[in-house]
């Protein structure tokens, strides 16, 4: 088992998520002062409060640097294609109703490539926990244009300024029906950690953009310094405005970053609306899917 | 294992291809089904969601095929057996997380009820053109399995047989339906539950701690482990050691790669299936499949009663090909005549099995129709000289 060196010298510790990491896997892909680890971490943590039952938990993520995330988690974790790990969760999450399934990935993954599944998800209400990493960039491709990268930065293909309007994720999220609606950065992460906790305990489409630094590439083509140069401009500039109205939380090129929780509405879930419909209409005869998933099997 | 008789419609009925196969998938107990809906298949889906709420089974409609396709491989994860049904431009949306079910080894029915393409094409019209795509349509080398029935009452059975397959063979089974069978309503009959024999997801009885989702102890496939069992194992569609972690290697895309292709041809003996009708001493053997086979038995008959020795074989399963019996036919007759609604597929497998010691005589047809029973004779005819 790998171990992290404790602060005092000469003794080591476990890393405190530990139990919830893939420790054999350390080390990690992700870059020095990389943004991703810390979501993991604040993750792992919230799971460990919330208290749920581990073994019931699923983690989906796409591809990309923040697609390997599930790679790293001891969870049933689930590294599948391009774009597709909503519906991917959507099938376990149908599959096994009683599943907490939560998808981890980046920004070109949820919203560029797999940004049809993102809004019809919202919209049905579907039971996930979407955890967004944006970095405003594809980090692992190279540093291509992402629909997150603001007006005017620098990347890979807009090597003379992006000039194609960005997506507001919130706004986004928020306007196709998520139920839970929330922003911070990696320096916030006592509050992302709550954030992540407060949402685990919710239903429905819960949507947590996390804004993560990207020092290879996001932040090295548009000269913005190290991770902790990031962090000290989140530091610096990042406004909180919990309840803030979505439409005014966009993020232009080294603008304040709006943070907070956004949208915190119950309203029935995919699930909730097919029991109630088809008991309505079908009555006695409805049979649910049972919680455990509908399977025909031996042992 | 037998099936349950809730999914079961046991009786005599009058059904089209579509309902037929939506039937077979409910008697082999799936309950799961993703889908988009597009002509001709849409009946399948259709008749799954009138009927899945009483059964335990939910149906959702997706926003597209790549998001049906991703959701069946997920649920499939559940422990769920899980299907997707759609036709040509849909199946071409499907691949990329076909090879992502073939690469993290997972049972999953595809079905495909064929119209004539390219693009969008026919799409009320009959077509055979997907099936080279069918079993290379992802990239990257791996094997699938693929049925394709000719009458409702094959749709039926033969689905029960892909979900039984996808289970033993932890592949996805493409079902290679076609417009006109699955249009075509004629009579169904659905056995007792007890008489279908379903394969069970089997998982695995290792304890968490000494499982791992790709060690393969014995034989060719890894034990599988459910999401939600305490289990907390990894998956990736990269190229992964017996962990499920990835491993960037030659050595381990090897053993990968090797796994996937060898339990489909290693076991292709066990998997192929035709029916096979006068052809000991035939001088043209007529091979075909899915609804040109019926088209194509008249033609034999006429052309036997024009007093020529002609043979007939129907495939079953598509993939894997039957290559050792058409090798093996091909020492002993002249040629074979291969129609088919395309431009030559199977054709060139019948080519390429035949391995020069026979003629192969394709009947295309770029689809809409079926052949006329008497081009194929035509060909039989010169076949035979
Ligand atoms: C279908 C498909 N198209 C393109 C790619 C190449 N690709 C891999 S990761 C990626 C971008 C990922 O960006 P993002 O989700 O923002 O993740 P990051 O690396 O920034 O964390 C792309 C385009 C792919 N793997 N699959
Ligand atoms: S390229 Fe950027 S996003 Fe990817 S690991 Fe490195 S710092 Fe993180
Ligand atoms: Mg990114």
């Amino acid at each position: 088992m790998t171990v992290s060196t404790n602060p005092t010298v000469g003794q080591e510790m476990e890393h405190p998520s530990a139990p919830l990491l893939r420790m054999e896997r350390i080390p990690h892909v992700w870059c020095p002062s990389c943004g991703i680890g810390t979501v993991v971490k604040c993750y792992a943590t919230a799971l460990e409060r919330s208290g749920v039952d581990l073994d019931k938990v699923s983690v989906v993520s796409g591809i990309g640097c923040s697609g390997r995330v599930a790679g790293y988690l001891k969870l049933d974790g689930f590294h599948t294609t391009h774009g597709r790990a909503i519906p991917f969760a959507t099938g376990l999450k149908l599959g096994r109703p009683e599943l907490l399934v939560t998808v981890i990935s980046g920004d070109g993954d949820l919203v560029g490539i797999g940004g049809n599944h993102f809004i019809h998800a919202a919209r049905r209400n579907l039971d996930l926990l979407v955890i967004l990493i944006n970095n405003f960039i594809y980090g692992m491709t190279g540093g291509q244009n992402a629909p997150t990268t603001p007006l005017g930065a620098k990347s890979s293909t807009m090597p003379f300024g992006n000039f194609e309007t960005p997506f507001n994720l919130p706004h986004l999220a928020a306007s196709s029906g998520a139920s839970y609606v929330a922003r911070w950065t990696c320096l916030h992460i006592r509050r992302l950690t709550w954030s992540i906790e407060e949402a685990i305990g919710k239903r429905g489409f819960r949507f947590i953009e996390a804004v993560a630094p990207c020092p290879t590439l996001y932040a090295r083509l548009n000269k913005l310094g190290s991770g902790l140069d990031a962090m000290r401009f989140y530091h610096d500039t990042a406004e909180i405005r919990n309840g803030a109205d979505t439409r005014e939380v966009d993020v232009s090129f080294q603008s304040p970053i709006i943070c907070g929780k956004f949208v915190d509405e119950e309203r029935p879930t995919f699930l909730d609306l097919m029991h109630d419909h088809y008991s309505n209409r079908l009555g006695d005869g409805y049979v649910p899917m049972p919680p455990e998933g509908g399977m025909l099997h031996e042992r | 294992m037998k099936a349950d008789p809730a999914g079961v419609l046991t009786g005599s009925h009058y059904l089209d291809g579509d309902f037929a196969c939506g039937e077979g998938a409910m008697a082999a107990g799936c309950r799961f089904v993703a889908g988009y809906p597009i002509t001709p298949s849409t009946e399948v889906v259709e008749r799954i969601s009138r009927r899945f709420p009483t059964l335990g089974g939910t149906f959702i409609q997706m926003e597209d095929e790549l998001a049906s396709m991703a959701a069946v491989v997920g649920a499939a994860w559940t422990g769920s057996k899980t299907m997707t049904v759609t036709s040509g431009p849909g199946f071409s949306l499907m691949m990329e997380n076909i090879g992502l079910a073939a690469m993290m080894e997972t049972p999953c029915v595809v079905v495909n009820v064929q119209r004539g393409g390219p693009s969008t094409g026919l799409p009320t019209m009959v077509g055979q053109g997907d099936v080279m795509q069918a079993r290379w349509g992802s990239h990257g080398d791996y094997e699938v399995i693929a049925l394709s029935p000719q009458s409702p009452q094959e749709a039926f059975d033969l689905t029960i047989d892909a979900f039984n397959l996808a289970e033993i063979y932890r592949v996805p089974v493409m079902f290679l339906m076609d417009e006109c069978v699955g249009h075509m309503t004629e009579k169904v009959v659905i056995p007792e539950a007890e008489a279908i024999e379903i394969e069970p997801r089997r998982l695995t009885e290792k304890s968490p701690e000494s499982f791992d989702p790709y060690q393969v102890e014995e034989g060719q496939l890894p034990e599988f482990a459910r999401a939600g069992d305490g289990y907390r194992f990894h998956t990736t569609g990269l190229t992964h050691d017996e962990h499920g972690y990835p491993e960037m290697s030659v050595e381990c895309q090897e053993v990968n790669v090797s796994r996937l292709v060898g339990k489909i041809r290693d076991n292709a003996d066990s998997i192929v299936r035709f029916e096979e009708e006068g052809v000991e001493d035939a001088d043209v053997v007529v091979v075909s499949y899915g609804i040109t086979a019926r088209v194509a038995r008249l033609a034999v008959e006429e052309a036997r009663s024009q007093g020529l020795k002609v043979g007939f074989l129907r495939l079953v399963v598509i993939w894997p090909f039957p290559e050792k019996r058409i090798r093996e036919l091909a020492g002993s007759v002249g040629a074979f005549v291969v129609p088919e609604i395309n431009y030559g597929q199977i054709a060139l497998e019948v080519e390429r099995a035949a391995a020069g010691q026979a003629v192969t005589w394709p009947v295309h047809h770029a689809g809409g129709a079926v052949h006329s029973p008497d081009a194929i004779t035509e060909i039989i005819i010169k076949a035979a000289v």
